[in-house]
């Protein structure tokens, strides 16, 4: 019986299969391998290259158990090397090839047999940029009447070839829509954290959504058990009391602070935890307690 | 002082395997060498002991290889107990291992295949001592590699049979050529447990130690001569090994 995250997909499909480490991603990707046996194409994550063949060879072998005879499987083997690009290292062993190298290799050797269904462990780990770019294009490039399925841990990866996301977490997929869907209403605390928006959890009511007993102002029709997303650009941090027409405000303590060249994103405790993100120069004239507000139109409430 | 200390027992460690193999080829009549080595009772016992040995290690690749796959791959609870029992027949005596033979596949053996003084139980002798000697170095090899390698196998078509022989087995190649010199020179030598099991008839269980053996109590030349061939042997086997395999 086929999965269903398979058996959900459209050609086309690239899912991107993210969550937390040891949530079960390689062992479902090895299930899938085993359950569209012989149309499928794996790359696994340390590549697993047939160390005592060359790079042409490991390409070739699996043109030569889909009953190609030698000669043109080793033709078609060079025109797969030759699309990524590593054409050149064809009579190499890969104890000869670095980690990139590898990579396009390996990704040469699971398309080459034009599998239905493709799964990539963490294609882009430890791999440079230049394979990197190399080995997305060709994925984007060869997606269509296929389904992909990419584990990844890089949200990048996500936007620039996934259309589906697919959340794994302690061994279940808990979450499974575009990618659209995952960034507007993620469902747990790792893929919201992933996607870098705040995620309550709450009742939500006529006056908006009620967190841990604090009532967040929001403009909803949802009632009942109800998640609500806050993104982080929307979060205004003042020294005193804020007096603009935001609804929410609250006290609250500079916890985690993250600074990046041209934003800073600032984790505020207090009766509602929310991740800010603000300029430098903002953050340079806040006082280690601060106000925390949200207008109520950015408060973005779906049900659980 | 201490240089000393170490040094003169490290030398007469050397004299001691030295010494002996000087005094062999001291005495070895090399002008009538090829004489002893052609005479018929040593080509007889040359031909034997190139079956028997060869014989020996067909029977150990053949059992020993799935054995090695056994201790290696396998997390049955008695897997300790099988490698100490297949290490028995290396420390055992020869001699006892013959006299187990025979009381096992002997004319009143447990199982009476009546193996006793033939050429097929000159064979059996041989692989009873040579077999833990492959199937040491095979599990070894089958240890380092990886079984991920046999899973992206079968993940690209190959079924079992592919993945043994284009997957397992080349990457095996260093160990099994390694285990087959080892457990062929093993067989080649023995004496005890062919001599106790298959006896010692020239043109059937002969083989070259026992010939050697015969020799050294009636005609000391012939003797020196056999032992010269084996002697070579012996050397070419740790060039070739060496030169190969073991300064890796």
């Amino acid at each position: 019986m086929a999965h269903p995250l398979i058996d959900g997909a459209e050609p086309g499909d690239v899912i991107a299969l993210v969550g937390p480490n040891g949530a079960g991603k390689s062992t479902l990707l090895r299930r899938l391998a085993a359950e569209h046996q012989p149309d499928v194409g794996l790359v696994f994550q340390d590549r697993l290259l047939f160390p005592h063949m060359t790079a042409l060879d490991n390409v070739a072998f699996g043109l030569r158990h889909a009953g190609l005879r030698k000669h043109d499987a080793r033709q078609q083997a060079r025109e797969w090397l030759e699309r990524l690009h590593v054409a050149d290292l064809a009579a190499r062993k890969p104890d000869a090839l670095s980690g990139g190298e590898a990579q396009r290799v390996a990704v040469a050797r699971a398309l080459a047999r034009r599998p239905r269904v493709l799964l990539l462990d963490e294609p882009f780990a430890a791999v440079d940029v230049e394979a990197a770019a190399v080995v997305r294009a060709v994925i984007r490039a060869e997606a269509a009447g296929r389904v992909t399925v990419l584990v990844t841990h890089q949200p990048l990866d996500v936007l620039a070839l996934a259309n589906k996301v697919a959340v794994m977490e302690a061994g279940e997929i808990t979450q499974t829509g575009t990618v659209d869907d995952v960034r507007t209403r993620p469902r747990s605390p790792w893929i919201a954290r992933m996607v870098g928006v705040n995620l309550l959890k709450g009742t939500a009511t006529a006056h908006g959504i009620v967190v841990n007993g604090t009532t967040v102002a929001a403009l909803t029709d949802v009632r009942g058990e109800a998640f609500a997303v806050v993104h982080p650009r929307a979060v205004t941090l003042s020294n005193e009391q804020p007096h603009t027409s935001a609804r929410n405000a609250w006290p609250g303590r500079l916890a985690d602070v993250d600074i990046e060249l041209d934003r800073v994103r600032v984790r505020v405790q207090g009766a509602v935890d929310l991740v800010a993100e603000i300029t430098p120069a903002a953050y340079s004239e806040l006082t280690p307690t601060v106000w925390a507000s949200v207008k109520a139109t950015e408060v973005e409430v779906y049900p659980a | 002082m201490r240089r000393l200390a170490v040094g003169i027992p490290a030398a007469i460690a050397v004299a001691l395997i030295a010494l002996p193999l000087a005094a062999l080829l001291a005495r070895t009549p090399w002008s009538t060498l090829g004489e002893h080595v052609t005479s018929s009772t040593a080509r007889q016992a040359l031909f034997i002991s190139l079956q028997t040995s060869f014989g020996a290690l067909a029977v150990c690749l053949v059992l020993g290889l799935p054995l090695a796959w056994v201790l290696a791959r396998s997390t049955a609870p008695g897997r300790h107990l099988l490698r100490a029992l297949v290490l028995v027949p290396m420390v055992l005596p020869p001699v006892v291992g013959g006299a187990a033979l025979l009381f096992a596949f002997g004319r009143n053996g447990v199982i009476p295949l009546r193996l006793s003084f033939t050429t097929a139980g000159a064979v059996l002798a041989g692989a009873f001592v040579a077999l833990p000697f492959l199937v040491l170095a095979l599990e070894a090899g089958l240890r380092q590699l990886d079984p991920r390698y046999e899973d992206a196998a079968a993940v690209l078509g190959a079924g079992p049979w592919s993945r043994f022989r284009h997957i397992t087995l080349p990457q095996l190649a260093p160990a099994l050529v390694a285990g087959s010199v080892l457990a062929w020179a093993r067989a080649l030598g023995e004496f005890g447990a062919t001599i106790t099991f298959a006896g010692n008839l020239p043109g059937e269980t002969q083989t070259l130690p026992l010939a050697v053996y015969v020799a050294l109590q009636s005609d000391r030349d012939a003797a020196l001569a056999l032992s010269t061939v084996l002697l070579g042997t012996a050397v070419a086997m740790i060039v070739a090994l060496r030169g190969r395999w073991l300064t890796r």
